[in-house]
């Protein structure tokens, strides 16, 4: 018996080993496509100051790389975000503010590069959109629960009677 | 009839958005210098390296500034139309900004592709390219005789945002 189920058995295992090596050459072709993205490595730090790096960091990870958008300028590998780390070390160096590189950023690449944009009436609608579309989806709940209610409470004493027979009849007829 | 006309107004309201929202590339992130006077710089000629082109240089005239590099695929795809362009007399004059590229392969570059440049600035570092915001490579800059930046375009210049876009501006810029 286990002899002949052996064949089948093998060639379940071949054909899933199959599937498997057709699986990771679909999955390394995918990432070759977005690979200059999704290496997503940690950055390398430049460790002559741990400190300073830190601070580089601290800075980067509130940015928007503009090369791979979904990545902050602290993790990605793009040559820009190398560049732009470059750039907040050498002007911590100088003695620059926080607030005075971000701001070198901004006035580049404009509010974008921002993780937490500045609420200013162009934004407005970015912070506000999401509240405004909870407070409407509420105002529908709430008119929709009340009118369903105002439905329940407009049967009359005659609607009730109705009811009451129509379910008794049906008792009736289940016994 | 009437309970369904709320819900088909929200969903072309969404349907509406959601087209506009698929019409927009995000890779196309707003300048904020547009209308903003175009950063200072002093840069050594790609062809003469001893020779420095600086931005007080070019006031006075309308003028464009393609960046480029030898690295650059999309580069390749839009140079024919920049040099055609160059070619029908160019009723602008287009300086090259040769973004983090080696000189000798920008040189072998113009030289089997056209120059279509009246002169190209090497920013082998990439620092004048931060200043002026950009993020990928090619992008194109109009700058009008007071030496503010009118137009920014991301990606090729195609012969339709030359026709459209670019040459119209120029005109009324130049008038």
């Amino acid at each position: 018996m286990p002899d002949r189920l052996a064949p089948a058995a093998r060639r379940g295992r071949l054909l899933a080993g199959r599937r498997m090596a057709w699986l990771i050459c679909v999955a390394a072709a995918a990432s070759s496509f977005i690979a200059p993205c999704a290496a997503a490595r940690e950055a390398p730090p430049l460790a002559a100051d741990p400190a300073l790096e830190a601070r580089v960091m601290h800075i980067a990870e509130e940015l928007r790389c503009l090369v791979c958008q979904n990545e902050s300028l602290a993790a990605s590998q793009a040559d820009l975000a190398v560049d732009l780390r470059k750039q907040i070390r050498q002007k911590l160096q100088q003695g620059q503010s926080r607030a005075q590189i971000i701001d070198f950023l901004v006035q580049r690449y404009g509010d974008f590069v921002l993780y937490r944009p500045p609420l200013k009436p162009r934004n407005w609608l970015l912070w506000a959109g999401p509240f405004v579309l909870l407070a409407l989806a509420l105002g529908v709940l709430v008119v929709n629960i009340r009118k369903r209610r105002r439905h329940a409470a407009a049967l009359t004493p005659a609607d009730h009677q109705r009811a009451r027979l129509l379910l008794e009849e049906g008792e009736g007829r289940g016994t | 009839m009437k309970r369904f006309l709320l819900p088909a107004v929200v969903f072309a309201l969404l349907v509406g958005l959601l087209a506009v929202g698929l019409k927009l590339d995000p890779h196309e992130v707003p300048s904020p210098l547009i209308d903003k006077p175009a950063p200072a710089f002093s840069l050594p000629r790609l062809d003469q390296p001893g020779r420095t082109i600086s931005a007080q240089d070019l006031r006075g005239k309308v003028w464009m500034l393609n960046v480029w590099a030898s690295w650059c695929v999309a580069c390749r795809q839009e140079h024919p139309v920049l040099v055609d362009f160059f070619q029908r007399g160019g009723a602008v004059p287009v300086y090259g900004l040769n973004y983090k590229d080696k000189r000798e392969d920008a040189l072998a570059w113009l030289q089997r592709f056209g120059n279509p440049y009246v002169a190209s600035l090497s920013d082998t570092e990439g620092l004048v390219g931060i200043d002026f915001g950009v993020y990928g490579v090619p992008e194109t800059f109009v700058i009008d005789k007071a030496g503010v930046i009118r137009l920014k375009h991301i990606g090729p210049v195609t012969p339709e945002v030359l026709r459209d876009t670019i040459l119209p501006l120029v005109k009324k810029l130049d008038a």
